[in-house]
Order: structure tokens, then sequence, then C-alpha cells
């Protein structure tokens, strides 16, 4: 994975040093509240239902055992002993301290982290695939173009006061594991002629007004990336709309403009940026590309693994991903046991995480936007032993992509922008279909919560989403059915009225029953559902 | 009755205005209904409060409980976590917030 | 070193060139008339119209009513890249905490509304050790170093 070099530790160090002088001026009254939000911001410092929120990045969600053991401590020393891990592959800590948070900047500085630009108008935390450099059917490993473009975009002069926020995802293969289309920008790896390049898809992502990005640009040369995107960027910062915040994402200048006109736009500033010295020298990626190499796969690693103990045999077959390399897997911690909190990690289970990361994948893990982690590179032999520890910390739910596989933002236990709760929701979720012996049977269902229509949860792209809303006072929560992040990207459609909490869990039963019914044969419930369409369901819901 | 909160700059945590001061606890909100802004500027100003509202509330066995549930939970805390609520020893307390 | 005009106790300037000494007109008006020599910006403006006319350019004013509306950066920037040489200078709602930006996007004067403190300014101006890209300042990008 990347080592930062001097230069990366000077730049992390000089913020912490400027975010203590701003908290500094801040606490001593030179600095307003106003003035201070935005600054706070982009050091990923909220002020949230309870506390002061911090936000920290972890750079397309790859971890080493010493950064997860750091985000561990924090946890202990200035938090309340966990963590939340998000659907953007970063950690938020929900107890922090003002005169605190600085102090964690610099300890996190120690492990070659950060909490830059992880809030605010401006380029977010780049994400990518979580099976980057392990994937079987990826084409090279995404990540040292989602690197390329976290040293570009940070700090960055002219975009750090955007129209609104600016997501980037960066994949390589033609399965997207990112959501890479309900990004600002979704960059796809791809090759043309034997060269790689980079496809350019704008104007994608959830929250209010959900849209899918199309594809501006089909391909950018890789000595031209960074040039690219700054061209979409500018276009954007001049144009993107400043009179409405919910207008002034560039999901709306893109459809406004229309693709073929924002393209356009781009393509005119773009040809003329190009003799302005932007792009790093091809030398610069490569220099990248060196620390993502594979790492010394096992040569002849077995094939075989012992299945007699049925559990452990469930979890292979659920949490257990194709790899690359013979003999080696990519192995899914769950962090949805049933009843659960969606995403969230005590210090103890992270530093066991943090272990077994060394101890039998190379030293790294990595953050999934399904809010679970993966250690990547696992030999097939060494699962047991795997599964035997994680299984002991409560770590071995063997559910990925099931219904209780639940993505839940934190919704109104902590967010103050929410209108309802998720928790809870996704809680007894996850206990109703553990209790009814479903989950097995419906097979891969991805069902999302969000606690308002800012959709950090990703309603929008659940095969069933919930979106909870606030109905006079009330908690209420609207079922949508037939989204999906893929490759077959859609977004959901909300079934009709809503539901209480306890309507709510019933209704996603009520959904699944539908589809256990109607279902033919190899089809998953998003399947089924794009089949026979919305009326079936409304039918068994409201009939 | 009005009630006023806002979070502790320092700390961030949740605060309510008392009368002389602000506690973590809403049972010691006083009414302000007519006072309220003038007592947040003069508070915030002196940096002894961070971003302060005003909301409604009700009496309620005595004690205010605000009218919204978004500021129930703020002056409880996580339902989802009772160990970390203000009140970890009452296992029914997630029911005052509905 | 920034040096502080005696008629105008805000002004910050980073040239050795005398100020300008009349008022900033419209980019309208500008493109009307005009025999001045110095324009205001507005963040609604297109700056790039102002590109024929730069030889008799010699100072821009960049607005910002507001510090969160960020489009006098790239007005600024586009401006020195199609070869603007006069005062660039930043009005309106400035804050010391956004000047090292500002001058990575070309601007090398500043006449905020609030004054701002010449020792904040310093500390802010000297806090980046290093750049990750290149802008419209002479600063070397962290990626040319390593491959010097």
């Amino acid at each position: 994975m990347y080592l930062y070099d001097q230069y990366d530790q000077q730049m992390v160090d000089a913020r912490v040093a400027e975010f203590r002088d701003q908290a500094k001026r801040r606490l001593d009254g030179k600095l307003t509240e106003d003035q201070f939000k935005p600054l706070r911001l982009m050091n990923g410092l909220y002020l949230q239902l309870h506390a002061y929120m911090l936000r920290v990045a972890i750079p397309y969600g790859t971890l080493n055992s010493r950064q997860m053991h750091a985000l561990a401590d924090i946890a202990d020393k200035y938090d309340r002993g966990y963590g939340h891990f998000t659907t953007r592959q970063n950690i938020q800590y929900n107890w922090i301290k003002l005169e605190e948070a600085a102090d964690i900047l610099a300890d996190l500085a120690k492990v070659e982290m950060h909490a830059i630009q992880t809030s605010g108008n401006c380029i977010r935390n780049i994400s990518s695939d979580h099976f980057a450099g392990a994937a079987k059917d990826e084409l090279v490993d995404p990540r040292p173009y989602a690197e390329l473009l976290r040293q570009w975009s940070s700090f960055h002069p002219e975009f750090s006061y955007l129209p609104r926020k600016f997501k980037i995802a960066v994949i390589a293969s033609d399965t997207d594991r990112a959501a890479m289309r309900l990004h600002d920008i979704g960059i796809q790896i791809v090759e043309q002629d034997g060269e790689l390049g980079a496809a350019f898809y704008v104007g994608g992502g959830m929250g209010r007004t959900p849209m899918i990005a199309p594809c501006i640009k089909d391909f950018v040369p890789l000595d031209r990336l960074v040039t690219y995107a700054e061209a979409c960027l500018r276009v954007y910062n001049r144009y993107g709309r400043r009179d409405n915040k919910y207008k002034a994402r560039i999901k709306i200048l893109v459809h406004e403009m229309g693709s073929e006109e924002y393209t356009k736009a781009v393509d005119e500033e773009f040809a003329r940026m190009l003799d302005e010295g932007i792009e790093p020298p091809f030398a610069e990626l490569e220099r990248i590309r060196t620390f993502f190499q594979d790492p010394a796969f096992e040569a002849g690693a077995s094939e075989e693994i012992d299945r007699s103990d049925p559990d452990f045999a469930l979890w292979v077959d659920r949490n257990t991903v194709a790899h690359k390399a013979p003999g080696y897997v990519s192995a899914v911690i769950s962090l949805k046991p049933v009843g659960g909190i969606p995403g969230d990690a005590t210090s103890e289970q992270m530093r066991l995480m943090a272990d077994l990361a060394k101890q039998f994948s190379f030293d790294e893990c990595r953050v999934m936007h399904t809010q679970n982690i993966v250690l990547p590179h696992v030999r097939k032999a060494d699962l047991h032993a795997l599964w035997t520890a994680l299984d002991g910390a409560g770590l071995g739910s063997p559910n990925l992509d099931t219904v209780e596989d639940i993505i839940a933002c934190p919704g109104l236990d902590y967010c103050s922008l929410a209108n309802a709760r998720s928790i809870p929701v996704a809680q007894k979720i996850s206990e109703r279909f553990a209790a009814n012996g479903k989950t097995a049977e419906l097979g891969q269902l991805k069902l999302k919560i969000s606690g308002c229509i800012n959709a950090c949860g990703h309603h929008h792209a659940g095969h069933i989403g919930i979106l909870g809303v606030d109905k006079k006072g009330v908690e209420n929560y609207q079922l949508l059915l037939g989204g999906s992040e893929a490759e077959d990207v859609s977004l959901a459609k909300i079934t009709g009225p809503g539901f209480d909490e306890a309507g709510i869990v019933d209704a996603v039963e009520t959904a699944a029953d539908v589809y256990l019914r109607e279902r033919q044969d190899g089809e998953r419930f998003l399947d089924t559902y794009r089949r026979i369409g919305m009326t079936p369901f409304k039918e068994a819901l409201y009939g | 009755m009005r009630i006023l909160t806002g979070n502790d700059l320092k700390t961030g945590f949740v605060t309510w205005w008392t009368g002389e001061g602000w506690s973590l606890h809403v049972e010691d909100a006083i009414d302000v209904a007519g006072s309220e802004e003038e007592i947040a500027r003069r508070e915030e100003a002196a940096r002894r409060v961070n971003a302060p509202y005003a909301i409604d509330a009700e009496l309620h066995e005595g004690a205010p409980r605000p009218a919204h549930i978004k500021d129930r939970v703020r002056a409880l805390g996580p339902t989802v976590r009772p160990d970390l609520t203000l009140k970890p020893a009452d296992p029914d307390i997630g029911n005052w917030v509905i | 070193m920034a040096d502080l005009s005696s008629e105008n106790d805000t002004l910050i300037r980073y040239r050795e060139d005398d100020p300008v000494d009349h008022a900033a007109v419209t980019v309208d008006s500008f493109l009307d008339q005009s025999s001045a020599s110095a324009v205001r910006v507005e963040p609604g403006d297109d700056a790039r119209e102002l590109i024929p006319h730069l030889e008799r350019l010699a100072l821009v004013e960049v607005n910002f009513p507001a510090f969160g509306d960020g489009r006098g950066y790239s007005s600024a920037r586009l401006l020195r890249e199609a070869g603007y040489k006069g005062e660039l200078r930043a009005v309106g709602d400035v804050l010391v905490d956004q000047v090292a930006y500002m001058r990575r996007c070309g601007f090398d004067a500043f006449d905020p509304d609030a004054p701002l403190s010449e020792s904040d300014l310093e500390t802010a101006l000297s806090r980046w050790p290093e750049v990750y890209q290149s802008a419209a300042d002479a600063r070397t990008p962290i990626w040319s170093k390593r491959h010097a």
C-alpha cells in the first residue's frame, strides 16, 4: 500500500499545525462559529447531535494494521471505545472534544493518516473498489489512480470552496463495487487498443435528487487524467448553482446544461489547460504504482478448505470472494451482527481485525462502502483459523450481501440532519430475518436505510431501500424497491405511503415474501422485481 | 414553554440554560420565553455556549420535555446505546424519546 | 513582504508597482466603453470576457461577497493562465485562512472588508512547506520535486 514520503508527511503535519491554530483561535473567540465552521469541516469535524464528530479519511478504504491499531487507540483515548465505519469507506468518532481534536489529528499523522477534506464543499476522500488488487475480474489495481487524484485534490487552491461537496470514486473492473456511477465523478480505468485510459462518468449522486452519472468521455489517456479532472472541476466551480444548496451538486449542473453541453465546456477548458503544466509526469504514476505491487503470494497455495464444520462452511460460502491468486480468497469481516449497529466496531474488535490482517492478509485490510471490513489476501488454508478468531469476537456473522447485511446511516440517534432513526430499524429487520430463518433462502438482498433525504445510507441504491422521514414529529419510513449501486445501476422507487417502525419491518418481510413466491430459477430479489414490476409488491403491501 | 439549548464550545456536549448557567440535564432547563434571543446572544458572545437555539418544550412529570423528537434524542443520548445515554441505569428510557 | 498602502489601511499588496489610483468599473461597463484600466469581477461574471483586453488592464478586483463563494478562485486563475500580469486583487469577505489558496490562484493583492492581522497573515502564508499541484503561482509541485 501507499507509504508517505517526507513531502506527504510534511503536508499532514502542516495541516495539524494549521488546525491547532484555527481551533485555538475559535476557543479564544477570534473566529466566530460561522467563520470556523468551514475550517473545521475541511478537517472532518462536525458539530453533531450529542457532541463534535470527527470523520477520519481512509483513502480508498485501505489500512494497514498499524493504522487500524491507531484508530482503536483514538477510540479509547479520545472517544468512548468505538468507531463507526461509513459508506464512504471512512471512520467516524462520535464523542470528540474540540480542545482535543488537534491532538487526534497529530496522532493520526504519526500513522500517515488525516481527516483532510472529509467534509466541506471540497473534493472529499476518494473511494475505490474494496477488492482492489485482489479481485479476479479487475483490469489493473485502481488505487494508484485514486492516490494520484488524492494528492492532486488535497489542499487544491482553486477547488476548496466549491458550490457543494464533491465525491470521486475510481474502479478498474466491469463489476462495480464502489457505486461508481452514483458519484460526482466516477472513473473506470479501461483498456483501448492495448492502452490504459480512464472513462469519466460525471454528475451522479444520491441525496435529494438521485441521478446516475452519464459517461461524458469514454477514454482519457492516463497522462491526461489529472488535467481532465481539473477541467471537470473548473466548469463546475464556475457554473454550478450557488443560489440553492439543494441544487448545487454537479449532477444538477450536468442535468440542467445537458451532458453534451457540459462535456463541450469541459473539453474546451481541457484544451486550454493542456499547456498549463497541470499533469504530473508519468514517472509519478509509476512511482505510486510501485506501492501497489502484489504481495508475495505463496506459489502453489492449497485450494483445499476443510468444510467439516458446517458453521465455518457457511461463513466461507457467504463471506469469501474469489481471488486472482490461486489458493487465496478475500475474506469479509461482517460488522453486521444480528441486532447490532451496522458499521460500529469496538476498539477491541479493531485491534483484533488489525492483528488478523497482519497475521493472515499481508498486513492489509479494507473498509467496504457496505460498512464491513475486508482482509483482501487470505490463504484458503488459513481461513479456519481466521474464522475461529473472528467468531469468538462477534465478528463471524455469515451474512455478506444478505438481508442482514444492512447499510444504515447513523440516523437520528447521532446525526443532526436526520429525521428518523435508522439503526433501530436495521436492528429489528436483522433480528426478524434471523428469527424467521429466511435469510439464506432470500440470497442476495441489499437493504439500505437512510434517516433523511441526504441518503448517506444509499436507500436509492438498495434492492430494498428505506427512507426515514418526519411525519408531524413522528418517525415514519418510506419503502423503496429496485435500486442497485452496482454495474446494473438503477434507482429505487417508492412503493407508496410510509410505515411506522413496526410497520416497516413487516413491510420488508412482506416484500421479501412476494419475491419468494414469484421468483424464477436463479433470480435475485432485484431480478424478480425488474421482471414483475411494482404492482404485485404494492398489492401485497397495501392491498 | 421555551427552553434554550446549545453545545459546550470545548467539549461539544449538549447543554441547557438553567437561568444561571448551562447544565447537561434537560431537567434543569428553565422557561426563557421572551428572552431567548438576548440570553443566546450574550452567552454565545461570552463563549459559554456554541450555536444556541430555543425550542418548544412542555412540562412532563415536573421536568421540561422537548417538543420535538430530535431534541429529546439530544437530551438523552443515542437510544441504541443506552449505556452512553445520560440515564444508563434506566432500561426503558428510550421510550421517553418516542 | 507586504506593502501596506498609506491611503487604504486594509489593502495589502505583494507587488512593487504603484496601485491604480482610480476606482474599478464593472465588467459590463468596462466592455462597453471605456478608458478604465481597473475592473471589478463579480462571482457571476465571466472573467474570460476580459481576455481580449488584458493589455489595457492594470487592476482586476475579484469580489468575494461571501467567503464561501469560490468562483473568484477560478476567475483569478484563468486570467493568469491567459497571461494577465497586472494586479489581481481579492476584495470583500476575504479571510486569513483563505489567502494562501488565493496566492496560489494568482492573487497578489488583498483588500478585505475586515482588516487582516499582519502576523496571522505571515503565519498563513508560510504554513505550507510544499504544494501538491501546479497552479498560477511559481511554486514547484511535490511531484516535480520527486522527479527532479
